[in-house]
């Protein structure tokens, strides 16, 4: 497989914070690659400075070979993008909107009337094409932005947070449009998100990123297994108790979060007994037990040791530490 | 060229949309015509100026109404960085030179339409347009009006996160420009220590030289209103241009 992004050692301050710190990775042609972690990890800087639009203050990155500070309007060619926050032109249809973006980037008047056709008629909005964007819907104008970006034939294609503030059903929808569009079209796809069921059911490769550094990359079933089996989550008012009473061979790992103990094991089902009794014979009081399959909230969990939720409430509150310094 | 166009392009699209924007901004020039015009016109005595006030008003008006929609064209910059649309052309593989341009001739062109619109209007309530050079002339001026300040608002509009300090603006450096511009009576009826600041004010060059187009009279050679208002529109596009490139999403 050729590789459509190189990414090496980039990294980007903003004064004395490091939004990106020196991440260094490859994306192979036709792969949807998801960039996971909470808000505030780096993943729109990320994706800013592969985009031309944020100059990266160190480290270097090449989309299909070429560089994203030598050759700005090579790479901006080259890729479409979807900003987290909306950018349609609210006041304009959804056929002219298409019609702006056709024009920006050149494309011969037959040619762009054709493909916006196909396109529309693609996210399904064919029927609304000449009506004015304010009156579309929060899904409607997700779609429209997608179809935008790949009206000039992009080869790497940027979505980021493609499913934010959306509704489920919205949501699948546009799961099944992404994977399709990727599978179709061979278009390579870098996706951020922070919803760990997105990025798992898209995803063929994910980049766990926090506090700008990648702390794990691999397929989402890597990933999982990497856990050690099952997670069997006790809920108790003792956790230390419970962490000192198992030392079974047949478990991978414990670990202590707040008043709960994770233990990863695997064949979860025929073991729990044995876990209730020996905590029981040693009186180690649970308020409740669960068992799942591993999911990337646990992966994430234990490479940080904390879970995402936790994350981004400290990212905002070293955001807002930052901003009064700044301020003063 | 063609990007310029299809920036152009849409300036124009939502203009014609946008029909509130379109009365709300010919009402507040045609009120000063209408009221003081009227309340006025016997009252005030204008020697050497054809005598008639409302006459003498009206390319005052028209430069007024070139004015606002103008510079409100070029600060609807800081509404495209606030709704992300702004983002959506910065990315593209365009210049910002271009697209700086592209919205300089779109706010050029609303203004200059909205000041055809009291020119019209004016046709009703006096106005005599006595030849077609002169017609031409008063248009030429509202083009390099229109220029300036769109190229004005954009400049500012590159400097500022948002429209609270439109307000601002609009009170301490817009309607100063107007007040001062000899819009509303002839600059030689100031007294001598405020004359010199009028003379500063490039939009004067502006009224006057459309006064010179509509009306035959002006207080100031047309030439070297042409030549003032020319360099400002070039000095003001630079600018813009300069402040644009380093805009800041």
């Amino acid at each position: 497989m050729a590789v459509a992004i190189h990414i090496q050692n980039l990294t980007k301050k903003f004064n004395d914070l490091v939004a990106v710190d020196n991440i260094s990775f490859d994306i192979e042609q036709g792969e949807i690659f998801g960039l996971l972690g909470p808000n505030g990890a780096g993943k729109t800087t990320t994706l800013s400075m592969l985009s031309t639009m944020l100059r990266p203050t160190s480290g270097s990155a090449t989309i299909n070979g070429i560089d994203i500070e030598h050759d700005e309007d090579g790479v901006r060619k080259s890729i479409g993008i979807v900003f987290q926050d909306q950018s349609l032109d609210e006041e304009l249809t959804a056929w002219e909107n298409m019609d702006f973006h056709g024009r920006l980037y050149r494309i011969p008047a037959d040619i762009r009337k054709q493909r916006i056709d196909e396109l529309l008629k693609l996210v399904e909005l064919e029927d609304r094409k000449n009506d004015i964007v304010k009156t579309f819907s929060g899904g409607m104008r997700r779609r429209l932005e997608i179809a935008r970006g790949l009206l000039h034939h992009p080869s790497v294609l940027f979505l980021d947070e493609p499913t934010l503030g959306l509704d489920p059903q919205t949501r699948n929808h546009l799961w099944v449009y992404i994977a399709t569009l990727a599978r179709e079209k061979g278009i390579t796809i870098i996706l951020t998100t922070h919803y760990m069921d997105e990025a798992d059911r898209l995803c063929n490769r994910i980049a766990i990123i926090d506090r700008g550094k990648i702390i794990a990359l691999d397929t989402p079933k890597n990933l999982k297994d990497g856990i050690g089996g099952d997670v069997v989550t006790i809920k108790s008012p003792d956790p230390e108790a419970i962490v000192g009473a198992l030392s079974e061979p047949w478990i991978t790992r414990v670990e202590r979060h707040h008043d709960e103990v994770n233990i990863s094991l695997q064949n979860a089902e025929h073991h729990i007994s044995t876990i209730v009794t020996l905590l029981n014979t040693r009186k180690i009081p649970i308020d409740s037990i669960a068992i799942h399959k591993p999911t990337l909230e646990d992966v994430f969990l234990s490479f940080t040791g904390k879970t995402i939720r936790e994350e981004e409430a400290d990212n905002k509150a070293n955001m807002r530490m930052y901003q009064r310094m700044v301020r003063h | 060229m063609d990007i310029i166009y299809t920036i152009w392009l849409r300036n124009m699209k939502r203009y014609i949309r946008s029909k509130s924007r379109i009365i709300g901004s010919i009402s507040m020039p045609l009120f000063f015509l209408l009221f003081l015009g009227f309340g006025l016109n016997s009252v005030v005595q204008l020697p050497g100026l054809g005598g008639n006030y409302i006459v003498f008003l009206i390319p005052g008006m028209v430069a007024m109404s070139v004015l606002f929609t103008s510079v409100f064209s070029g600060i609807q910059i800081i509404w495209d960085k606030q709704f992300g649309f702004l983002k959506e052309t910065l990315v593209a593989p365009v210049s910002r030179l271009e697209i700086m341009l592209g919205q300089t001739l779109g706010g050029a062109t609303t203004a200059v339409l909205q000041g055809f619109m009291i020119l019209f209007l004016s046709v009703f309530i006096g106005l005599r347009i006595s030849s077609l050079t002169g017609f031409l002339i008063a248009f030429g001026f509202m083009v390099l009006i229109g220029i300036s300040f769109t190229a004005f608002g954009i400049a500012i509009a590159s400097r500022m996160e948002d429209m609270t300090g439109f307000q601002l603006i609009m009170n301490f450096v817009v309607f100063p420009l107007f007040g001062l511009s000899g819009a509303l009576f002839p600059i030689s009826s100031l007294p001598e220590w405020i004359a010199p600041l009028t003379l500063l004010d490039p939009l004067t060059y502006g009224v006057e030289g459309i006064r010179y187009g509509l009306t035959g009279v002006s207080q100031v050679n047309p030439l070297v209103c042409f030549l003032v208002i020319g360099g400002f529109a070039l000095v003001m596009s630079v600018l813009g241009a300069f402040l644009f490139r380093k805009i800041k999403l």
